[in-house]
């Protein structure tokens, strides 16, 4: 007399979500009631926080080796541009009123070189410009010559066309225009001034009514080559100065009455000013009109700096995914589970939902819980936050608890792979966190960027907020917090390691006995 | 003594994993520094490289793979439950744990010998093709040269105190993964915290005190001004690290049951 329960199914359960439903609830089950694996979880979060709550710098100041703190000079936050993001804002600029619809024309004949100790920069600048004020971080439209990047269109800071090359001399003068529609400018440029050439037409958002129309220079200052040393790269510049002169300049529109004035934005500065002799204006300036880049010492703390205890998240989060998967096959449980559930790819892809799930929760609480306090220490140490817009931040915080999500099913993946957590917990570590430390503070920057392309540790590029702008030079190296791949292509590598580590592992799986 | 020597030996001899994680260790080490000698050029001569330490790169790498080898030689038996024959049988455990000591830093001896002899082959071959050569100033690494022969051998002595370290960890937490994360973290989190921190003084004071950025300074040749700890005395600090890991470890095993 033998009761069989055979074969089918009991009765109430069928395949599809439901099955599926059980499945994710078993493996939370298992997960939640062993208390190491739970304590794991809790450290990776806290330890997010707890190195953010490291960062004792304060405004600027720096520690030579054995000297003294040498306070920044800078402690001011940068202005910050039309789009929310942090901006340099220094040039000459004179200007009048323009009210309504006009245009400036102007033509160039030489960008030369003024005072300072070092020569002119690539993107030392000059030409016209239209903006809403002569407050730092205005909304702002300009056509310009460079010295080393030929005509360039730029507006709101952050964007940059390109016109025609080369540089101006008296020879080869440039005639530049812009032309004001409503919230539109356009922008021209002209080698005889009757033969002109659209460069680009850009909307302003917020344009007054009446703008400031005029003419402009300025020079960034020199970027020495950054050098490679242990402690990552960097740079420092001397300020240097440019000297722009124009003639023929016309405005139409402008109000009755106004006449040009000159005007220090950003600040007085050695050397700036005007002069104007017989139709020929001179401007002089330094500074930048551009994104403002925090590389090479410069101040201003960004964001991501907040969330370095990512990394050792990061960790934790490994050694809890791993055992996760390893420890079934340690105890045999794996055995129980598969005669449970005999579809061997669907237990594998619920224990991955479940791991990724906690992983990205926990990262999630621990990394606001790192930018909030984070911020405060900084704040309170008077140190600036570059403002970053809204989307960022949001990017940082959740690509993080992301980040360490994919991990830790990258984790799971190579501990049903290789059925060790010694071999797990190392291959995941060696991949994600050495390759990051060997970028920052040992390889050269050249191997430094290729590692950070082809290793899953691309995936910390998400952490980047000010990206590598064209138009700026400053040192953007893996030291400096710059990745050599955008944000979400970098963590898409990370994505694509672990899809493969998963595919693998459910292959293998379903072969082996377990 | 003599016994539990013999048996750790027989146990770590007779384990299939160990001939290959010291072979890991080897190849390991010798190819990532291959890789960043050949990352590193220097077309027209003048740069400020370390050479010694260009060279000793794989360090960071090898290293991960001496935590296994050192941390599951004493995990491993309590994850099968071998620990309880083993205290069995040798009843004195802290002396099952300095024979297992013993026998893994002369392993780790072994292979770090050959690893960062590979190391100065491969920076003798590829370095003076990169820019660093003896015309533009550059000498040529030999052992032969006193700094050069100092990272050299600290760097075998760094690998054999970090096999310590690990054991020592893996003998007071047990698990594997545990230990092995653990001792990982330490080695490799801080120095990047550091690098990010920048110029501050938690910064240095982390990189006096961290295991990893201490004890490899013993690879510096060049700058040694600019280094967080001197030489020596960084070896020093990790070696501290292994002993204060070791002392928990032996007082772990002495006072919990196995």
């Amino acid at each position: 007399m033998t009761t069989t329960a055979g074969t089918g199914r009991v009765p109430g359960t069928r395949a599809g979500h439901a099955g599926f439903g059980r499945l994710l609830r078993a493996e939370w089950v298992k997960l939640r009631t062993v208390r190491g694996w739970v304590i794991g979880m809790l450290v990776a979060a806290l330890v997010i926080l707890g190195i953010a709550l490291l960062d004792h710098s304060s405004c600027g100041g720096t520690v030579t080796p054995g000297g003294p703190v040498i306070t920044g000079a800078g402690c001011a936050a940068p202005p910050s541009g039309p789009g929310g993001v942090a901006v340099t804002d220094s040039f000459y600029f004179l200007h009048q009123p323009l009210a309504g619809n006009g245009s400036i024309t102007v033509r160039m004949t030489s960008l030369t070189s003024g005072q300072g100790p070092a020569g002119l920069q690539p993107w030392s600048k000059a030409g016209v410009m239209i903006t809403a004020s002569t407050r730092p971080g205005s909304g702002y439209a300009a056509m310009m010559v460079t010295a080393g990047h030929g005509v360039r269109m730029q507006y709101d800071y952050t964007g940059d066309i390109a016109g025609p090359p080369g540089m101006v001399s008296v020879a080869s003068p440039r005639w530049l225009r812009l032309t004001r529609s409503g919230g539109t400018v356009t922008g021209y440029e002209s080698a005889d001034g009757s033969r002109w050439k659209v460069v680009g037409a850009v909307r302003l958002a917020g344009l007054p009514a009446i703008v400031q129309a005029g003419m402009f220079a300025t020079s960034p200052g020199s970027s020495l080559s950054s050098s490679h040393t242990l402690g990552g790269s960097s740079g420092s510049g001397a300020p240097t100065v440019a000297v722009a002169r124009f003639d023929h300049a016309g405005l139409t529109g402008q109000r009755p009455g106004g006449g040009w004035a000159g005007t220090a934005v950003g600040g007085p500065a050695p050397g700036a000013g005007f002069r104007e002799a017989s139709g020929t204006i001179t401007v002089t300036g330094t500074g930048d009109i551009a994104p403002y880049v925090a590389a090479g010492g410069a101040p201003g703390t960004a964001i991501e700096q907040t969330l370095l205890g990512a990394v050792a998240g990061l960790i934790a989060v490994i050694v809890v995914a791993a055992m996760f998967m390893t420890a079934e096959y340690r105890r045999g449980l794996i055995r129980i589970t598969f005669a449970a559930s005999p579809r061997r790819g669907r237990v594998l892809a619920a224990k991955a939902i479940v791991i990724g799930s906690v992983t990205f929760l926990a990262g999630l609480a621990g990394s606001i819980a790192a930018v909030v306090a984070g911020e405060w220490l900084l704040r309170s140490n008077g140190n600036s936050i570059l403002p970053v817009s809204a989307f960022t931040e949001v990017r940082v915080v959740a690509g993080t608890a992301a980040l360490l999500a994919v991990a830790a099913v990258l984790a799971l993946a190579l501990g049903a792979l290789l059925r060790s957590s010694a071999a797990a917990v190392t291959a995941v570590v060696a991949a994600v966190v050495l390759p990051y430390l060997l970028a920052i503070i040992v390889l050269p920057a050249g191997a430094a960027d290729w590692l950070l392309r082809l290793t899953p540790a691309a995936a910390f590029a998400i952490q980047q907020t000010t990206p590598a702008y064209p138009q700026v030079s400053a040192p953007y190296t893996p030291g400096n917090g710059f990745f050599p791949l955008p944000p979400w292509a970098g963590f898409a590598v990370l994505c694509g390691y672990t899809a493969l580590a998963l595919g693998l592992a459910v292959v293998l799986v379903r072969r082996r006995d377990a | 003594m003599r016994e539990s020597l013999s048996a750790e030996w027989v146990k770590l001899r007779t384990m299939p994993g160990t001939k290959w994680l010291l072979a890991g260790v080897v190849v390991a080490t010798a190819a990532l520094s291959a890789i960043a000698d050949a990352a590193t050029r220097c077309p027209a001569g003048g740069c400020p490289v370390d050479l010694a330490r260009t060279s000793l790169t794989g360090i960071y790498l090898g290293q991960a793979i001496v935590v296994i080898l050192a941390a599951t030689a004493i995990s491993g038996e309590y994850a099968t439950g071998m620990i309880r024959v083993t205290f069995t049988a040798m009843p004195r455990r802290t002396a099952v744990l300095a024979a297992k000591a013993a026998v893994i830093t002369g392993l780790v001896l072994a292979a770090g010998v050959i690893a960062v002899a590979g190391c100065v082959l491969a920076g003798r071959l590829i370095l003076p093709g990169h820019g660093f050569s003896t015309a533009h100033g550059y000498e040529a690494l030999s052992l032969g040269n006193g700094p050069v022969l100092r990272a050299a051998a600290g760097s075998v002595l760094y690998l054999a105190l970090i096999a310590l370290l690990s054991l020592g960890a893996a003998a007071a937490v047990r698990d594997t993964a545990v230990a092995i994360g653990a001792v990982l973290g330490l080695l490799y989190v801080v120095p990047i915290v550091a690098a990010v921190l920048g110029n501050s003084g938690t910064a240095r004071h982390l990189q006096q005190i961290a295991p990893m950025t201490a004890g490899l300074a013993i690879q510096a040749t060049t700058g040694l001004r600019a280094l967080p700890i001197a030489p020596w005395a960084g070896l020093g600090v990790l070696a501290a690290w292994a002993a204060v890991a070791l002392l928990a470890g032996g007082a772990a095993l002495r006072l919990r049951d196995a």
